[in-house]
């Protein structure tokens, strides 16, 4: 019964594997260029399997900042996983809390956004197991794949697959959108809210998330009360 | 690099866990008010949004590929198609226009 759950999360995380590859790759390849050895750039993303956070890092490496503010900047930029594992609670299935102390190390933007979108109510902690064993294990591999082959991908298959990710949160948004005002207002708002923070540069990247985020959830909820109570 | 990479990365481990494990494990078997809930569900639609704009349009430089991959993935999500036809028809139509360009 696990069994299966666990390989319909497999098969739902594969299109983060597939979306992983070409950013595990130019990571590890970047690490290299940044001096960092096999091991010392794998174990990034073994330890921290954070995408954005570990690639502002080689650039601060190399701007010689102190570790102490890379970590700090690493956390400001993850805050935003609150928000998401929060929510991500309602949807999963109640469990031991040491299993989900183990899963919640995989809930990345992308793995979030896979479980969050599952149909039914309540998800199983097999199947968040298989959807992050996978997305994790691509990135891992090409990770070190990068490092080990120290050379991208030809241009025109790294400039195409580098809309990979987007395309699988379209992928993930459309079908609840459909026919679903709601859905729509929530992801046009943040979207909008998101844009002005990038545009104006009042925020950086994962606050602008975050804040833009919880501005349209609290903003939809809150004019679908009023509609209740009119 | 030296000894002070390791506990970098130590420390980069943990401030990335503690958000990813706290509420997971700390809201477990908790009942939180019902306005609070509803909030949260909000949250995946309202993540989608600000993951996808404005980001999709500058996956690269030239700005066609974004505009272009853009209307390639809502296309064919449009259509119905399940999530790895997005991902992979979207790769094919960009990887045809940059023979073109």
């Amino acid at each position: 019964m696990g069994g299966s759950e666990f390989s319909a999360g497999i098969k739902a995380g594969t299109s983060i594997a597939i979306g992983y590859f070409p950013i595990a790759l130019t990571f590890g390849l970047l690490a290299k260029t940044t001096g960092l050895s096999l091991w010392e750039a794998t174990a990034m993303s073994i330890f921290v399997f954070a995408g954005a956070a570990q690639y502002i890092s080689l650039t601060l490496i190399t701007a010689g900042v102190a570790p102490a503010v890379i970590v700090l900047n690493t956390f400001i930029v993850n805050i935003r996983h609150f928000l998401m594992t929060a929510s991500l609670n309602e949807k999963m299935q109640p469990d031991d809390r040491w299993k989900k102390a183990l899963y919640a190390f995989g809930i990345t933007d992308e793995s979030f956004s896979v479980l969050a979108t599952q149909k039914g109510n309540k998800l199983s902690t097999a199947f968040a197991a298989g959807v992050i064993v996978i997305a994790y294990g691509s990135w891992i591999i090409f990770t070190a794949v990068g490092h080990l082959i120290g050379a991208n991908l030809p241009q025109f298959l790294q400039a195409s697959m580098s809309i990979a990710l987007y395309a699988m949160f379209v992928g993930l948004l459309v079908p609840s959108m459909r026919g679903n005002r709601k859905v729509i207002s929530l992801a046009v708002i943040a979207g909008l809210v998101n844009s002005f923070f990038y545009f104006t540069e009042w925020l950086s990247t994962g606050w602008a998330i975050m804040v833009s985020t919880l501005a349209s959830a609290i903003f939809i909820e809150w004019i679908s009360r009023k509609g209740v109570k009119a | 690099m030296g000894s002070w990479y390791w506990w970098m990365i130590l420390g980069m481990a943990v401030v990335t866990y503690i958000p990813r494990a706290i509420p997971l494990t700390f809201l477990e078997g908790r009942e939180l008010p019902e306005p609070v809930q509803n909030v949260l569900r909000n949250i995946p639609y309202a993540v989608l949004g600000a993951l996808i704009f404005p980001a999709i349009f500058f996956i690269q430089e030239n700005i066609w590929f974004g505009v272009i991959g853009a209307f390639a993935a809502f296309g064919i999500a449009f259509t119905g198609a399940n999530v790895m036809i997005v991902v992979l028809g979207s790769i094919a139509v960009l990887a045809v226009f940059s023979v073109f360009i």
